[in-house]
């Protein structure tokens, strides 16, 4: 298990160097270069002379990779255009709320999805079957925003169940956030109000959210438990007089459980790609939110941070993904 | 090696094709059994066929304005003469979403287009070649893939800046590595297959083989991820088009865009969001019902 | 059966999902007692919705509307503007009285009055706030950081830039606690409503000095503060200080309990930042905000039906559509008059615009003196504009056309609509249009500014009662926006500027507004009232021409 451990992870530096590259290039791509980038496209040529300076732009490139590669390991993404604060700790800022989204929104996906594709594998053909491939067809062709807004017209400005937007309400600014994870911080503070007001802003963009994994997770689970339960070794269990509740912990349950994880894995990393469009539908301040705002407004240093960091946290929750199949199934680790 | 020797071989190694027309015909009887092919066949020839003849379905001109019928924030609704209403600026509602349907059509299809040309090229470089020219693109296409899809698209829409074109070759680009990963994938399970060896053990070339069989014969995965492509390419150009990144010109009927327009307006004319939310939702799962539908009727592990 | 159960327990539980959590928040929703989470009671705390965060609370380095409504509460100025009007009154000085040349001013200050960090105000601190203004030095001389002063006084002590002009300030002396004198260069009719501006506004020495108000690096256009005043401290004499400034979240400031004039009725305010409009509506639907600026007009009708108070501010605007004179073919007088012929201006503002907004025909709205009503006016006529481009002797003319995205303005609240409707006029017309656009701050207002625009979108909300404000601002000076306005307007609104005589500036003006509209540097066309709205409960805010509003007026009526 160690050395298969190990040797995905080496696997992993190439990947996040290629990554380095290809954003690296990202900004020097544009027509105009970097300066343009950086300073907007009717900058004094005084401004340009500076910043080529400043970025060391007259050297060589694979000099200005290195200063690129050694500012980033330092943590350190230049200063946001439109914000003139440390790209960094704006993005270190927005994280929390965006985990917080995408948890929710994955703990919604997998509690509603993962039992709605096993009833309908169960009762194949029934009206849940059919119910559930129905919903999950268009759980995947509706587009987040088109869903984010359906949500928003009907349970927060028809019904007024939930919040339009934010994370949290205004009048609570006493609230203490030592975390940046509203929901826990109001537990740990001992404010039940606020943890509670904190998961109210939650529901709604994180139902837009989990429609997409949703899907996809009923789908997968109901394949992979249909199989399953056509295999060998179930039917041969169904011979053998054992009982439903017993085959479907025993075999059918932990053998449909890889391909499950699989998806669960992929989709978390999607889904913080997806958190681009419904953060701005619910004007909730996470890091889709500032990258949406980032790409309206032509401020490439956030543009170039935010997609390097979250191809970074999409490579390593695939790399959770890849180290729990070692764990599941041996015989994964052999190979 | 003699000109009719290599003659005699083509007609011996006829099996190949044979098996593909057999998959073809089994594909098409098990497409026309299929509801889900079907409904997804049916929905997508809609869409395409109001994208084609745009200019005779709409009533009106999709930008034709007329703003006297329009006051803020009230805008007459569906009515005989415009049975989705009017919209901010007085326009027909029910044209803008006719013509919506070319911009969404044109877009898929180009960056399609771009997204599997490119990308089997370049499968079909790595797949033939083997060695460093494959380390070569399927690190290339590990790395792109590191990147969410979304989320790359955005990225080189923005670096390229506010035009369909961008949003084109934004999605085309995404797609890129899927299409050479499929093909190049696929090519190497043909490639050793009996026919494949077979040829080769008659001498004929590398090349040949490849170009004649093989890459013929890895097709069918790539029209299946082609259709399914053709449903995320609508979505994320309508994604795009959300975030601002589509047309400069507002007046360009995108769905994606009509949508955002209409978030001023949720709260008093919520039809006006529905339409082109519904319009992006039908044609989405056109395509991939059909894709579906035509995966399982080409996957020969169903063959029976 | 048992399948059964196991799917409605699936139901139920995600039914139980939304219910439940529905259900606890349900009452700290509704706005009155939301803030129980808190110590704060009932009606004492109202939370208005900003379209931005201020830039910051530092007055003298700011010139968006948002930075300047918080300063309003913190800060106050020497003189003010009558609520609801543009007639200067008292603020921190009680009297007032020029010389004979115009150039001594020498101002009685309020007595008792104390800063929020203790310290005494006084003519000393005048000057000091003078002084430091008039000492900007580097990056705070950049137009976009101390805008105003620029506006009101030109110069500095020593100017970076040689073509800066001469500063009108000369020095403050205080002569005793309660008298300070300023000596200007030259007599000037917009001192003294310039200094009602926001920007004018006496801070704290001490908290300047402690809190680095003056450390400013960056560059002109990428300024940085780095110092602590203005993001974490801002000290003024105003009825409220500030609590705590949460860029991209909040701003809370607390009634100051030291304030010498009339206590504020509400304990706290917050304003919390919301850029998008549709947002604003639905957060004050929701009961998350009492209020905000800048409501879109399509939502005049619904929101009053729910039983809202909308406020209508006096129309002290003007939107247009700019012409860049120097780019052909736009340098040709024809092309500009079959351009103003072609905009059906009436059609946009009656669809667009709330009841009450005028079609506008000159630069200036007709409250403010100096308006001509005999200015040539250009009437919508396709065949007319038709006529003039084929006389013009420019064959399919193609326009570049402008407009901002991400923006809402009181003159242009939806920019992509007012672009579209003009699109199809200018088309109509004969024209070839491009489509150009950019994200309003910075590249829009760039391309504008350095003259890459050819035709663009934009306008300007006065800020105070004088036509200098608005039309010279436009033209007295070079500015690449417009290509180039003839040396005779330029020359008749600088002596506009220095001329102390009420009758002979309406005269003036008045001429210079016929002059300008015969040039034709662009198309005026709206001159609208934009309205606030609040919750039913909240009293007693007055709007201003120039948004001079105290939230220390305003109470809950419950």
């Amino acid at each position: 298990m160690l050395r298969f451990a190990a040797r995905r992870v080496l696997l992993l530096v190439p990947i996040l160097i290629g990554l380095s590259i290809l954003v690296f290039l990202f900004v020097r791509a544009l027509p105009g270069g970097p300066e343009t980038a950086l300073l907007g496209e009717n900058a004094t040529p005084e401004r340009v002379a500076q910043v080529r300076e400043l970025y060391g732009l007259d050297r060589p490139v694979y000099e200005q990779y290195v200063s690129y590669v050694q500012s980033v390991l330092s943590l350190d993404f230049g200063t946001s255009i439109t914000t003139r604060q440390p790209v960094a700790e704006e993005i270190a800022r927005r994280f929390p709320g965006t985990v917080e989204l995408t948890v929710t929104a994955m703990l919604i996906a997998v509690t509603v999805g993962v039992p709605l594709g096993f009833i309908a594998a169960r009762r194949y053909g029934s009206w849940v079957d059919n119910l559930s491939t129905a919903g999950s067809l268009l759980g995947i062709a509706i587009p987040v925003f088109a869903l984010g807004y359906l949500l928003k017209y009907v349970f927060a400005l028809k019904l007024g169940w939930f919040p339009t937007q934010g994370r949290e309400d205004s009048l609570m600014f006493r609230n203490e956030h030592p975390t940046g994870f509203y929901v826990l911080d109001g537990i740990v503070t001992g404010n039940p109000e606020a943890a509670v007001d904190a998961l109210r802003h939650l529901i709604l963009p994180a139902l837009a959210l989990a429609t997409i994994p949703l899907a996809f997770i009923t789908r997968i689970t109901r394949a992979s438990v249909l199989e399953v339960a056509g295999e060998d070794y179930v039917r041969t269990a169904e011979a053998k007089g054992m009982t439903r509740p017993v085959i479907t912990r025993r075999h059918i349950l932990r053998n449909a459980m890889l391909p499950i994880v699989t998806v669960v894995g992929l989709q978390t990393g999607l889904l913080l790609s997806g958190a681009v469009l419904t953060e701005t539908v619910f004007a909730f301040d996470g890091i889709g939110r500032f990258l949406a705002q980032a790409v309206f407004a032509r401020d490439f240093p956030v543009i170039q941070a935010g997609i390097l960091f979250l191809a970074v946290i999409f490579v390593l929750v695939n790399l959770l993904v890849d180290l729990s199949y070692g764990l599941l199934d041996p015989r994964v680790r052999t190979r | 090696m003699s000109l009719s020797g290599a003659e005699a071989q083509e007609t011996t190694l006829s099996q190949p094709e044979e098996a593909r027309g057999g998959l073809l015909r089994d594909a098409v009887r098990r497409l026309r059994r299929s509801p889900q092919a079907i409904v997804g066949a049916t929905l997508v020839l809609l869409f395409v066929f109001v994208a084609v003849f745009a200019p005779w379905l709409a009533p009106y001109s999709p930008t034709a304005q007329d703003l006297s019928q329009v006051r803020p924030g009230s805008f007459p609704g569906p009515s005989a003469e415009h049975l989705l209403g009017l919209d901010q600026l007085g326009r027909d509602e029910l044209s803008r979403i006719i013509y919506g349907a070319r911009y969404s059509l044109i877009i898929g299809i180009v960056s399609v287009t771009i997204g599997a040309t490119v990308g089997m090229a370049l499968g079909l470089l790595a797949g033939a070649f083997g060695g460093w020219v494959d380390s070569l693109v399927m690190r290339g296409a590990d790395i792109m893939l590191a990147v969410p899809s979304l989320l790359l698209a955005i990225g080189i829409a923005a670096l390229l800046g506010r035009s369909i074109i961008s949003v084109m070759i934004a999605i085309g680009v995404v797609n890129i590595p899927v299409f050479a990963r499929l093909l190049r994938g696929a090519m190497l399970s043909q490639r050793e297959s009996d026919y494949a060896l077979a040829s080769r053990s008659l001498g004929v070339t590398k090349g040949r083989v490849v170009l004649k069989h093989v890459f013929p014969n890895s097709l069918a995965p790539v029209i299946v991820q082609a259709t399914l492509a053709l449903a995320t390419a609508i979505t994320e150009a309508a994604g795009l088009a959300f975030l601002g990144l589509g047309s400069p010109d507002p007046s360009i009927p995108e769905w994606g865009r009509m949508l955002a327009e209409t978030n001023a307006y949720l709260a008093s004319e919520p039809l006006l969001a529905l339409w082109p939310g519904l319009a992006i939702v039908i044609s989405v799962l056109g395509f991939y019902l059909l894709g579906e539908a035509l995966r399982e009727a080409l996957d020969p592990k169903l063959r029976r | 059966m048992r399948n059964l159960r196991r799917q409605g327990v699936v139901a139920l539980g995600l039914a139980g999902l939304l219910v439940g959590t529905a259900a606890c928040g349900g009452d700290s929703g509704t706005n009155d007692d939301g803030a129980s989470g808190s110590d704060e009671g009932g009606g004492d705390t109202l939370v208005f919705g900003a379209s931005a965060d201020p830039v910051s609370l530092d007055p003298a380095y700011v010139s968006d509307g948002e930075s300047l409504r918080a300063a309003r509460q913190i800060y106050e100025t020497l003189v003010t503007t009558e609520a609801g009007g543009t007639d200067i009154v008292e603020g921190l000085a009680t009297e007032w009285e020029a010389d004979e040349a115009g150039t001594e001013w020498t101002f009685t200050l309020r007595d008792g009055v104390t800063f929020h960090d203790g310290t005494e105000f006084n003519a000393e601190a005048v000057c000091f706030n003078f002084d430091r203004w008039y000492n900007f030095e580097g990056v705070q001389q950049s137009p976009s950081v101390s805008y105003y002063w620029q506006t009101v006084f030109t110069g500095f002590a020593t100017n970076e830039d040689p073509e800066q002009g001469e500063s009108l300030y000369a020095s403050c002396e205080a002569t005793d606690a309660t008298t300070a004198v300023i000596e200007l260069t030259a007599p000037s009719a917009s001192f003294l409503p310039g200094l009602a501006l926001a920007a004018f506004s006496i801070a704290s020495p001490t908290a300047l000095e402690e809190f680095g108000a003056d450390e400013v690096t960056g560059t002109g256009e990428e300024p940085r503060f780095d110092g602590a005043y203005g993001l974490e401290e801002a000290v003024g004499t105003g009825p409220y200080m500030l609590e705590s400034f949460e860029p991209g979240n909040r701003l809370v400031m607390t009634a100051y309990e030291d304030y010498w004039g009339d206590a504020p009725a509400i304990e706290t305010i917050i304003f919390r930042p919301i850029a998008d409009g549709p947002a604003r509506r639905q957060a004050l639907e929701a009961g998350e905000i009492q209020g905000y600026d800048l409501v879109d007009p399509a939502d005049y009708e619904a929101l009053e039906g729910a039983g809202y108070q909308l406020l209508s501010r006096p129309a002290f605007n003007v939107g247009y559509v700019g012409i860049n004179t120097a780019k052909p073919p736009l340098d040709n007088p024809q092309i500009r008059q079959a351009i103003a012929h072609a905009l059906n201006r009436e059609a946009l503002v009656q669809a667009q615009y709330p009841e009450g907004s005028e079609v506008a025909t000159q630069f200036m709205p007709p409250e403010l003196f100096g308006y001509a009503d005999d200015v040539t006016e250009y009437e919508y006529d396709v065949e007319k504009a038709k006529a003039l481009i084929a006389e013009s002797g420019v064959a399919n003319p193609t326009i570049e056309f402008w407009y901002p995205t991400g923006v809402s303005r009181p003159y242009m609240p939806n920019p992509e609509a007012n672009f579209q409707a003009f699109q199809a006029d200018l088309q109509a017309a004969g024209f070839t249009v491009t489509p150009q656009s950019a994200p309003w701050n910075p590249d829009y207002l760039d391309a504008v500014n350095t003259g890459g625009a050819g035709l663009y979108l934009l306008g300007w909300t006065g800020d105070f009662g004088d036509p200098d404000n608005f039309i010279g601002t436009f033209f007295r000076t070079d500015q690449p926006s417009w290509g180039t306005i003839p040396q005779e307007i330029q020359d008749q609104l600088e002596a506009g500027r220095t001329e102390t005589d009420e009758a002979a500036r309406t005269t003036l003006y008045e001429e210079t507004n016929r002059a300008i509209m015969e040039q034709l540097p662009g198309v005026p066309y709206v001159h609208t009232s934009p309205r606030l709205v609040f919750a039913e409960n909240v009293e007693g805010y007055e709007p201003s021409p120039v948004s001079i509003e105290e939230f220390a007026r305003v109470s809950f009526s419950d």
